[in-house]
């Protein structure tokens, strides 16, 4: 059973790493809102909402970790099998896994509000990469970076907080109204 | 003039946003019509010049800029129609309105854009605008379509992030900045593994704007779910905005070893494309998503331009652009037909001709533009495009795509006839209301437009065609 406030511990966790290496004041910015606003904005999406900590998977969890733990390997040897001496290694794993694991939450689950922290998940690896690129990335990139997870998240949560009304159960299941006839 | 563009459309925007009285919100909607206009004709006298160093004037951003602005005029005046038949609260007017101008402009500036940033920036400004429109309906199958939606754009935009990042990977530190026209200049100097990840991983991307395979799904909801008028600008103008960020990158790549295999990878998008658009034909009973499903197919086929090269690129540069004119004719058109028989389904739609016959000739001369048969103006484009594959040995693409096309021009055909000749089943005749035949008159004016460019293109049209592909192999 994952649960979404230990994922967003994860994050947290995941983020601080980052900010003690302190790169530059823009990302620390992007730091500060990713870990302290976008959880807590969800947070109380998720308490309006009385959305219960079950994760009611597709698959197994045991079959889940396994999953996780093997593409984590995967993208560890795919890193080490590129030569290049402008990567930092370690970040490269750690982005290419989140954006991974990320895409597993969102194609597993059958909660929303999962869904949108599969999203987030995704969005910290992006930004983890971003990190192990390394390259100078014009401040205009920045603050794109800061309006796609300001907008996507808020926009995502405030449509959430829609669906929680209008159908009374945060489920894709639900969303499966739109046909061809 | 640009800045004067961009902060005036957004202020014009945010205006019309919190705006209530109708009034005034005419007199906004007019005034940008003119600045889009002011904007575009400013920009085609500044040819090939760069404004406030990310966005440059070139063949392409003007060609798709002047059938944005040509199309936006209607737009907005079938808009206006729409919301006041609709009876709203105003507050819905004004939301829509608001996010219309914020649309548009989002669109022209990501078409002008010549840094890749820049164009993903406002890549990402269309989704949170065209969003805003899908939810117009405020109903639960609206909420379902905007989720989709917004879920799929935002991880498509993701992706193209990500295919940034490598793309400044593959250039490494001392070739300047990511502009295209850097880009294209230091091509042959990039470094191939990380130039195949980045094409990868923007192509995946733009497919959800463009409407191609791995990413079209959330694209057809939406055009279902939006009122027609804002429809008609996701099934042309935003489909073209999707394919800048796909073309511009092609050119890239194009100068590099990893062409053929770039070429590789467009082919089996397209060609899936046309596939899930023929199979989806044939099932749809849908006005609105069967003409979302063409606009998959006509991408797929622009795409199959791009790949044979040659005449291709100049024909696919048309086909998308002509097909614009005549899609969103077909969008606009269809305010009309629902107004008649309160219906989407086409088993519930029939003997068209007979309520609105005006509206019913839209019809049958955008079913015979779409489908490219001869008179139209895709015709041309697609004959070319078709050349271009058997010129340079893609018989058997050539021979599936025209199987496919075939089916498609059937399943299309059988609905559309039914729509206009078939009566309909259980239908009260005596409450349909009359239709006015001047609201068509637009879709008769982008029709023939359409016929003209293709038939006997202006000079300097076609000067423009050809500039917008040099540098391609």
């Amino acid at each position: 059973m994952i649960q979404g406030v230990i994922l967003f511990g994860v994050t947290l966790l995941q983020l601080h790493e980052i900010n003690t290496l302190n790169l530059v004041l823009i990302l620390l910015e992007t730091v500060v809102f990713k870990a302290i606003a976008a959880p807590m904005f969800l947070s109380y999406v998720i308490k309006k909402n009385n959305i219960t900590r079950e994760a009611e998977p597709y698959l197994p969890n045991f079959l889940s970790l396994v999953i996780i733990t093997l593409t984590i390997i995967g993208t560890t040897l795919l890193a080490n099998s590129i030569k290049d001496t402008k990567l930092d290694k370690i970040f490269f794993i750690v982005a290419l896994s989140a954006l991974f694991s990320g895409m597993y939450l969102i194609a597993t689950r059958r909660k929303i509000i999962t869904h949108v922290i599969g999203y987030m998940v995704i969005e910290n690896g992006v930004f983890v990469l971003s990190l192990a690129v390394g390259n100078e990335m014009p401040m205009l990139v920045n603050l794109g970076v800061m309006l796609d997870i300001f907008a996507s998240v808020l926009i995502l949560g405030i449509f959430l907080q829609k669906i929680g009304d209008v159908f009374k159960d945060v489920d894709v299941d639900q969303l499966s109204n739109l046909k061809d006839y | 003039m640009t800045a004067i563009y961009i902060t005036g459309a957004f202020l014009l925007g945010g205006v019309t946003f919190f705006n209530q009285k109708e009034w005034i919100t005419k007199v906004l909607l007019v005034l940008f019509a003119l600045l889009q206009w002011l904007f575009t004709i400013y920009n085609c006298y500044h040819y090939n010049q760069t404004h406030l160093g990310y966005f440059t004037s070139d063949a392409l951003g003007i060609l798709l800029l002047i059938t944005l602005s040509i199309v936006c005029i209607p737009v907005l005046i079938h808009s206006y129609i729409y919301i006041k038949r609709h009876n709203e609260k105003p507050h819905a007017g004004s939301v829509y309105f608001g996010s219309l101008i914020l649309l548009f402009t989002s669109i022209s500036a990501a078409y002008m854009a010549n840094h890749i940033a820049v164009n993903w920036i406002f890549a990402e400004l269309t989704t949170l605008s065209a969003s805003a429109l899908i939810y117009h309906h405020r109903n639960k199958l609206a909420l379902e379509g905007t989720w989709k939606y917004i879920f799929v754009c935002a991880i498509s935009v993701t992706l193209i992030f990500i295919g940034i990042l490598f793309l400044s990977l593959a250039q490494g530190t001392q070739m300047g900045d990511l502009s295209f026209a850097n880009l294209m200049k230091n091509s042959s100097r990039l470094n191939i593994f990380w130039l195949r990840l980045a094409f990868i991983f923007i192509f995946t991307g733009f497919t959800a704007k463009a409407g191609l395979v791995p990413m079209y799904t959330a694209g057809i909801d939406a055009k279902d779910k939006a009122p027609a008028p804002a429809g008609a600008i996701l099934a042309s103008l935003l489909m073209n905005m999707g394919f800048v960020g796909i073309f511009r990158t092609y050119k890239i790549i194009a100068n590099t070893p990893l062409h053929h295999w770039a070429n590789m990878v467009i082919l089996i998008s397209a060609i899936l494309s046309i596939f899930v658009a023929t199979v989806y034909m044939f099932k749809v009973m849908n006005i609105k998503r069967m003409l979302a499903y063409s606009g998959i197919e006509h991408m797929g086929i622009v795409m199959l331009g791009v790949v044979a090269g040659g005449i291709g690129y100049y024909a696919a540069l048309l086909h998308i652009i002509l097909h614009s004119f005549v899609k969103s004719a077909l969008f606009l058109q269809f305010n009309q037909l629902y107004r008649v028989y309160q219906s989407k389904s086409i088993y519930y739609v029939g003997n068209y001709f007979k309520y609105n016959p005006a509206g019913a000739l839209v019809l049958l001369l955008g079913f015979i533009s779409i489908t490219a048969m001869p008179p139209s103006g895709l015709f041309v484009s697609e004959f070319f495009i078709f050349r271009a594959l058997f010129e340079s040995k893609f018989i058997i693409i050539l021979i599936l795509a025209l199987l496919l096309l075939t089916l498609i021009i059937y399943a299309f055909g059988k609905n559309i006839l039914k729509i206009l000749f078939t009566p309909p089943v259980g239908f009260d005749e005596t409450q349909v209301p009359h239709c006015n035949p001047w609201e068509s008159l637009s879709q008769y004016f982008l029709l023939i437009l359409a016929v003209w460019l293709g038939l006997n293109p202006p000079p300097v049209f076609i000067k423009l065609l050809h500039d917008a592909v040099t540098f391609l192999p």
